[in-house]
């Protein structure tokens, strides 16, 4: 008996409980389900989505005087052609990073912590592919010809090069895109169920009934749906891994010193699970505060999600050390001259040293409880580290490529207001989707979350079979 | 009774009571019988006696028609319908062809995933008989349902509503058609 009661202690200790406070399947789904269903917008939502969507306009206006004058209004130019666009669209990329990896490795993981968080984790995938999948397209100038890009029978009897890693990331980023969109609708379609069902309104109801595409909760349908699910997570796994993997041969399949760098992969997927994390602690922190949810996404979840911030950040730190090391050891002058230049002596090391101290020193707090259990701070050291992993991609790119070979080809890259007000713009876009998503859908996983309360379980009852019983999807 | 009776319906309030009432409804031989939670429940695949379905096959030809025709493309355009030589390769430069046809077998197989559990499921269906009982809203909220279906060989109204009352359910609805 004492050891029984022993046991529980420590499973708890390790498995901390994920739902706090007594809810159950009925108060639950209300709990989530009425943050959509309410008639009433709170006010604080107006105020949060005007301020986005007025920002967002910043993006319509640059991408309109994109189109009619060119990319010249960008600071874009030789030999630092690549700069803002492709800057913003590795660091969207990269944000979207953690939404899959929450709801697709942790599943497999059977992290049970994940539950509450991956539904607006892979909202937050999605919106930052949006935002990403913007700058490469009109980085092309004629981003009216981005279909060019598509292998399709066509009338100049071309076709692609696939031997490029910028067709490589044509294929990456759209796969990562819809298959995200896919993984993110399949776990919506028991919810949008339970909207349909609990919806007064007519319109509403006739709208979720036709997004949940009839779903009612048949056990042949839960069956294949869970494989399904699982199939799917096990698909993301290495999906994710390949994308910023090969956005990173963008960089390192080319020749230039500071791109040409073995440790890229795995450098660059550490570092997008780290701004990842970065962003979902800088969404949910306020989400859970504004929606009194905190009983569904607990202080534990931040911790978690503090110590994976940690974790990936050691690893991206261990990445920028690599980067110096590889480059004393080739014994190459043109990659020590690029290092020495980055680090100290070149016009751009101010932003090395603001890259070390935002994703270096600043995630050191976290090996504190103090810090690591405060979500104040939490939220800080998020917004520092984003700034950090923008500030990365900014130093790979822009002090790679502004000293050439040839001092003849040296140059100097300053950004215009219309590369900020572009990158500042997909900001308050991505915030506006983000706020529209949360009125409109339910923020949290009610489906999953239900299987988390302890009524979930089915007691032993004398058949003498195995209960799994464990995280949400098995078998 | 004018209408025709698709099958009858029992309501339970928790996961292990329906689970028990499956497997007695299984153990006396009902075959055309399904389930309704707002959540999965894994013992309910043996309670009901659901065989494992063959979505994972077809999730697997999925990849491999991905896998087939991300290299088919690249060898197609780049060997036989334009070669070309670009910075010393091979036509067929496989290293370099491995991303593409990565990412599409992938995408298929995802296709396959999601597309093929719909299909099997029967989905899109925005009617079915079993939402024609009110109580039917809460499958997707907190109560759970258990039905036999009036084509099932064994079923016979009196005797069937009478077997599905002995199993203990909040109440036992008749599902019209």
């Amino acid at each position: 008996m004492q050891d029984a009661r022993d046991l529980q202690e420590i499973q708890e200790k390790i498995y901390p409980p994920m739902v706090e406070g007594v809810y159950d399947y009925g108060t639950v789904t209300d709990k989530i389900s009425d943050i959509t269903l309410k008639k009433r917008t709170p006010y604080g939502w107006f105020i949060g989505f005007g301020i986005s969507f007025i920002v967002a306009q910043l993006l319509l206006l640059t991408v309109t005087l994109l189109f009619v004058q060119g990319v010249g209004i960008w600071g874009n130019n030789q030999p630092v052609g690549w700069a803002f666009p492709i800057i913003n669209f590795v660091w969207w990329i990269g944000i979207g990073h953690a939404g899959t990896l929450i709801s697709a490795i942790l599943l497999l993981l059977n992290q049970k912590w994940r539950t509450s968080i991956n539904r607006f984790a892979e909202a937050m995938t999605l919106f930052a592919v949006a935002c990403a999948g913007l700058f490469p397209i009109l980085h092309t100038g004629r981003p009216w010809l981005a279909y060019w890009m598509l292998p399709y029978p066509n009338t100049m009897a071309m076709w692609q090069n696939f031997r490029s890693p910028l067709m490589w990331d044509v294929f990456a980023v759209t796969t990562y895109a819809t298959i995200s969109l896919l993984f993110w609708y399949v776990g919506l379609i028991p919810d949008i169920a339970t909207l349909r069902d609990r919806a007064k309104n007519k319109y509403f109801k006739v709208a979720y009934g036709l997004l949940s595409w009839g779903w009612r909760g048949s056990a042949r349908h839960w069956h294949r749906y869970e494989i399904a699910y699982l199939l799917l997570a096990g698909l993301s796994t290495p999906l994710v891994l390949s994308v910023h993997s090969i956005v990173s041969f963008d960089f390192s399949v080319s020749q230039l010193p500071g791109w040409h760098a073995t440790i890229f992969p795995p450098y660059f997927v550490a570092g997008a699970i780290f701004a990842g994390f970065a962003m979902v602690l800088i969404l949910c922190i306020p989400l859970r505060v504004w929606y009194n949810m905190k009983d569904l996404i607990t202080d534990t979840h931040l911790i978690y999600m503090g110590k994976v911030m940690l974790a990936t950040g050691l690893i991206v730190v261990y990445g920028y050390a690599m980067e110096a090391f590889f480059a004393w050891y080739s014994a190459a002058p043109y990659e020590r001259y690029m290092m020495y230049n980055r680090m100290f002596s070149g016009p751009y090391w101010w932003s090395y040293w603001l890259l070390i101290l935002c994703n270096g020193i600043s995630i050191q707090f976290l090996w504190f409880k103090r810090f690591r259990e405060s979500p104040f701070w939490l939220f800080v050291i998020s917004v520092v580290v984003s700034v950090g992993m923008w500030l990365e991609r900014f130093v790979i790119i822009v002090t790679s490529l502004h000293r050439d070979f040839l001092p003849g080809s040296w140059g100097m890259f300053a950004p215009t207001i219309f590369d900020w007000s572009m990158y500042i713009g997909t900001i308050g876009f991505f915030f506006a989707l983000i706020f529209l998503f949360v009125r409109m859908l339910p923020v949290i996983s009610i489906f999953e979350v239900r299987t988390l309360l302890p009524d979930a379980k089915v007691e032993h009852h004398g058949h003498d079979h195995e209960h799994s019983g464990q995280g949400s999807v098995g078998n | 009774m004018e209408n025709k009776i698709y099958g009858l319906l029992a309501e339970f309030d928790t996961t292990t009571e329906i689970v028990v009432a499956a497997e007695k409804v299984r153990d006396a031989g009902f075959t055309e019988t399904d389930a309704f939670s707002p959540f999965p429940i894994h013992e309910m695949d043996e309670a009901l006696g659901i065989k494992r379905s063959i979505l994972p096959y077809v999730v697997f030809a999925g990849g491999i028609a991905g896998l087939i025709l991300g290299l088919g493309l690249q060898y197609y355009t780049h060997v036989i319908d334009y070669p070309i030589i670009v910075g010393g390769r091979p036509h067929f430069s496989l290293p370099a062809f491995v991303p593409p046809a990565y990412e599409m077998t992938i995408l298929l197989a995802g296709f396959a995933a999601v597309f093929g559990m719909l299909f099997m499921n029967g989905l899109p269906k925005p009617y079915h008989p079993v939402f024609n009982v009110p109580r039917f809203n809460l499958a997707t909220r907190e109560k759970f349902f258990l039905l036999i279906k009036a084509d099932d060989p064994k079923y016979d109204y009196e005797e069937t509503k009478a077997f599905l009352e002995s199993l203990d359910p909040q109440e036992v609805f008749d599902v019209d058609e």
